[in-house]
């Protein structure tokens, strides 16, 4: 079986499969990515980094895109959903 | 500090990743580079829970082993000048030189818009499965996949492999278009087989022609969807709903470039020569950004390119007849799942089409030029840089191009590589 990892989404742990992205801890962590210009609530749209919907912060830096990037053990991702 | 390669290969999807190991194994030093932490691109990006095909993990491997093939994951191009590009990765920007480039960018999918499109739950068709294979969590999910062509049917297999109950799939393309493209289909015996496999890994999900989701709907998140089928209407309660309209070559790098283009439809692809060579010297392309034609002609035209960038002239008509018979194919597709005029209608006036900046089909309608619509709107000038809105609003035939090329993202190159920082952030201009 694949071993897990645990990161911090919005101050909660969460645990996802090694290797997911950092898309995959926020959506199982039950949190919007994003509120649009207009306040609406966004997701992860194209899921290859062309969309910027699912930008968060991680460790501290803005605008990353989730789905691009690996989640790592320890990981702080903020969302603004 | 510059590094410098005989090839630069740009893209590690099947088409970069034959051209870079056709090139090497022409005994020149390659470097092969990719946006993406791991290698196979779309087709075969790397799924956290099932291994790829032991075909394309024989690819993959054959060329990140290769002794001189330097292999550059995380690396984004974000700007360009003759003979030298420039790289973003984690930790660094510089630039690469290169003697001779082979674009392989590969295709995004063309996503339109729709009431509710904009609901967290709704994603892309192929952006679902590429979300699942990274660990999106599925598992007793609701799924519905609906828009047009054969991603449809290998984004809900991945999506039931990854656990979802994949409720159905609506496709826009009426039945009619579809027994006509597979009566032709014997002359691909390949194709019959794969289809053939992804109907084993369907079994039991309804497959229905001529219908379209017409509407999303739900507060914060998704909770039903509205369809149209060519007999009724109906509502159905989901979790996902995966919605693409098939693809669109990414050209942007090879514009930026200089390399000429020409229409894919409503899309654009670079032109290329039966070498692979674009109209700009030392600069080659291969795979999708070429026209939409899957993984096969990818891989044949790959390694033409790869081939063609280090001079060879031997090895390459063989390849070049594999290429015809696969790009047949694609023009039947292309066909078969041309979109139809009730998904152009879709859009109403207060449904946003620019999801960066938030502007509706409304507000760009009262506009007369593309032009004067982008510059009050600000629509195609978010961080997308209108990879979204441009591409939908070309394929509904309204103000094409209108965000094609932000007005401050300059056609020169030179300007553009050296001027990162405003209204071009480096990270932002793939
Ligand atoms: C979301 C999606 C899912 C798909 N799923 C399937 C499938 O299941 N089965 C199938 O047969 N076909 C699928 N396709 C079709 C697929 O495009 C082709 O089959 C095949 O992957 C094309 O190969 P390629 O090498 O031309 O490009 P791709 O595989 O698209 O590879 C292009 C690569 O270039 C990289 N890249 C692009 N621009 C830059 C840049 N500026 N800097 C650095 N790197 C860059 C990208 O990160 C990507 O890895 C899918 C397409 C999409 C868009
Ligand atoms: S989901 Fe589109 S960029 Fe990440």
């Amino acid at each position: 079986m694949s071993t897990c990892i645990c990161v911090i989404v919005n101050g909660k742990p969460v645990e996802i499969v090694a290797g997911a992205s950092v898309a995959a801890a926020v959506a199982r962590a039950g949190s919007q990515f994003r509120r649009s210009r207009s306040g609406e609530a966004r997701a992860a749209l194209c899921g290859m980094g062309v969309c910027f919907e699912c930008r968060v912060e991680i460790d501290g830096v803005p605008q990353q895109q989730a789905c691009m990037l690996i989640a790592r053990a320890g990981m702080q991702v903020r969302t603004d959903g | 500090m510059a590094e410098r390669y005989d090839v630069v290969v740009i893209g590690s999807g099947p088409a970069g990743l034959t051209a870079a190991h056709a090139a090497a194994r022409q005994g020149v030093r390659v470097g092969l580079v990719d946006a993406q932490a791991l290698p196979g691109g779309q087709v075969w990006r790397h799924d956290v829970r099932f291994s790829a095909p032991a075909f394309a993990r024989r690819c993959m491997q054959a060329t990140l082993e290769h002794i001189k093939i330097d292999w550059l994951p995380q690396t984004r191009v974000v700007g360009a000048e003759p003979g030298r590009l420039l790289v973003e990765d984690p930790r660094s920007a510089r630039w690469l030189k290169y003697g001779a480039l082979v674009l392989a960018t590969g295709a995004r999918e063309v996503l339109l818009p729709f009431p509710g499109w904009t609901l967290p739950g709704v994603t892309g068709a192929g952006g679902l499965q590429a979300l699942a294979k990274q660990g999106w969590p599925l598992a007793g999910k609701r799924v519905v996949v609906a828009g047009s062509g054969p991603l449809l049917l290998a984004a809900a297999a991945t999506a039931r492999r990854h656990g979802a109950r994949v409720l159905a799939v609506f496709e826009q393309a009426e039945r009619a278009a579809m027994l006509r493209f597979t009566r032709g289909l014997w002359r691909w015996p390949a194709r019959v087989l794969q289809a053939a496999a992804l109907r084993t890994q369907l079994a039991g999900v309804p497959y229905h022609f001529g219908s379209v989701v017409t509407a999303a709907q739900g507060e914060d998140a998704l909770r039903e969807i509205e369809v149209s089928g060519p007999h009724r209407q109906r509502r159905i309660a989901c979790d996902q709903l995966a919605v693409g309209f098939g693809l669109a070559p990414n050209v942007e790098l090879a514009r930026m470039l200089g390399c000429q283009l020409e229409a894919e439809g409503a899309q654009q692809r670079v032109r290329v020569d039966a070498r692979q060579h674009t109209s700009v010297p030392t600069v080659y392309a291969a795979g999708e950004v070429c026209g939409i034609g899957g993984r096969d002609s990818a891989l044949i035209e790959g390694a033409i390119a790869g081939l063609a960038a280090t001079g060879a002239r031997t090895g390459i008509a063989s390849l070049q007849r594999r290429r015809a018979q696969a790009r047949a194919f694609a023009r039947q597709l292309r066909e078969t799942f041309a979109i139809g005029e009730r998904v152009r209608a879709l859009a109403q006036p207060d449904t946003l089409v620019c999801r960066c900046e938030d502007v509706t089909l409304g507000a760009l309608d009262a506009h007369v030029d593309a032009r004067g619509a982008k510059l009050a709107t600000r629509c195609g000038m978010g961080p997308c840089q209108g990879r979204i809105c441009a591409t939908a609003l070309a394929e509904l035939g309204r103000a094409a191009g209108i965000a094609a090329r932000p007005p401050l993202f300059p056609a020169r190159l030179e300007s553009l590589a050296l001027a990162p920082a405003d209204g071009v952030a480096p990270s932002l201009a793939t």
